[in-house]
């Protein structure tokens, strides 16, 4: 295991259908940082993610994460995952839904206070999580994976959805878990103006991994100073050299 | 497995559950709402109503919870909250046992509301005593639940799990004993409703309804019904995978 990484990836193939929806992927993300998955719906980034909380059934390859095989027991206490459609229980209220993963995760009523308020939905514990908004329900999804405080969250498309406020609030508390916490956290986005929050990038297209770089990396590398730009550039040359 | 998932699981089903009148109603006011109909549909015959009525208290619990738990389940399955469960310090005992738990306390609940109504008010007779009825009640309930769970995984929608109902338990109503006695039925269908284990359910709630000796063959039925429940559970927690394609 490479030092300081919290997860590595090696020759990574997924297969659905007979087709491989990931191709011999390789990646590692490092310690206690903001790791940013980027890349058009359906590039895979669900089925790595998956991969890596061990959900996923694979046909070869390696995923190591926190020094143990991917979906190893003793990982479940560890890390944190949330889907990108809300994994909770529509009948019943937010605080009910807390109260029920606080259960499995040995979390205090203080924790679940706590965070209620990180994701925003402060004095709205009583409302049944059916009513709430899209976005106010994968905010719930959210609480649900914090309450455990977990070395490492597996974040898919956290903030789709959510107002420009509420967004840049959920990245300052990410950052907060990343800096002084020593949370590793890997967030999925298909929206390129995320990719400046991260201190990493994954850049993916059709199943295979683009590159791994940081946002100033690419910024340097492609000659643009937008980051959406900067993707287009190197998808181009990805494209090139696979012409060529 | 832990206890302490366990219950909160039983407990999560029961807040669940009770966020929703009409299940409410289901559970708890259908059966007795159904033995009443029975008895003016049978007035003039009350050996009939007695001979169909005082069984079905203890059946119905298998029916209904085998419905609520298959719909249940498959909402678990199709909303994603098992595949979350599945990434937590969740055993899959804990989620089948908590199931049991909050299913086996409402069958508990019903059986006592049904089994009021049809002993001490509609004049059914249990010969072996109403407890009795109401233990069995309880126990075809959980197997009701433990079928469901299983069944729930062969369905992909809400439509799809209630079709369960006509194609798995109206057969095993028709064959258990309940409307015609098996020996009276064609050969292939008797050798058929051995396999079933509706068949031992109503044939200890018959015995415990009628007035002749327990005996052996009680016994018998009630460990068939425990054995057909266990390995319900068992193929349940098979259909709970980790990982999935």
């Amino acid at each position: 295991m490479e030092a300081g990484a919290a997860i590595t990836v090696e020759g990574l193939l997924v297969e659905r259908g007979g087709r491989a929806v990931l191709h011999e992927v390789s990646l590692s993300v490092a310690s206690r940082s903001v790791t940013g998955l980027l890349g058009p719906s359906g590039c895979g980034k669900s089925t790595l993610m998956r991969s890596i909380v061990g959900v996923q059934i694979v046909a070869a390859g390696k995923v190591i994460v926190l020094g143990r095989a991917a979906g190893a027991q003793e990982l479940r206490r560890r890390v944190g995952y949330v889907t990108q459609a809300p994994s909770i229980y529509s009948d019943l209220s937010i605080e009910e839904n807390l109260r029920y993963f606080a259960a499995i995760a040995g979390a205090s009523r203080e924790r679940i206070a706590e965070t209620i308020e990180t994701v925003g939905l402060g004095g709205r514990e009583d409302q049944v999580v059916g009513t709430l908004s899209g976005g106010e329900r994968s905010r719930v999804s959210l609480a649900t994976a914090l309450l455990s405080k977990p070395e490492l969250l597996v974040l898919d498309e956290p903030t789709v959805g959510l107002d420009p406020v509420l967004r840049a609030e959920l990245w300052a508390s990410f950052h907060e878990l990343a800096h002084d916490e020593g949370t590793t956290l890997l967030i999925s986005s298909h929206v390129m103006d995320e990719a400046s929050e991260c201190d990493s990038l994954l850049l993916m297209r059709d199943g295979a991994l683009l590159e791994q770089i940081t946002p100033n990396e690419l910024r340097a590398q492609t000659g643009k100073d937008d980051l959406g730009q900067a993707f287009l550039a190197v998808i181009e040359r990805a494209q090139r050299e696979a012409d060529g | 497995m832990s206890a302490r998932t366990t219950l909160a699981t039983a407990r999560r089903v029961l807040w669940q559950i009770r966020r929703d009148p009409r299940t409410i109603a289901l559970l708890l006011a259908v059966p007795t709402a159904l033995l009443i109909l029975l008895y003016f549909v049978f007035e003039g015959q009350p050996h009939t109503f007695q001979k169909i009525g005082a069984p079905l208290c203890g059946l119905f619990p298998f029916i209904i919870m085998f419905l609520v738990t298959s719909i249940a389940m498959l909402r678990e399955r199709t909303t994603g909250t098992l595949e979350r469960l599945m990434t937590l310090p969740v055993a899959k005992a804990d989620i089948l046992f908590g199931y049991g738990v909050a299913f086996g306390m409402l069958a508990a609940v019903q059986a006592v509301i049904v089994c009021t109504a049809g002993f001490l008010v509609l004049g059914l007779e249990a010969a072996h005593g109403a407890w009795l009825v109401g233990l069995l009640a309880v126990a075809n309930a959980l197997l009701g639940m433990a079928l469901g769970l299983f069944v729930s995984a062969f369905a992909r929608t809400e439509f799809q799990a209630v079709q369960f109902m006509p194609a798995l338990i109206f057969p095993q109503m028709l064959l258990c004993g309940l409307f015609v006695p098996r020996n009276a039925m064609a050969g292939w269908l008797h050798t058929l409703s051995w396999l079933m284990p509706l068949t031992y359910a109503y044939e200890a709630l018959a015995r415990a309804t009628r007035p002749a000796p327990l005996g052996g063959a009680f016994a018998a039925d009630v460990i068939a019904v425990v054995a057909f429940t266990l390995a319900a559970l068992g193929l349940g927690a098979l259909t709970l995978q980790r990982r999935t394609p």
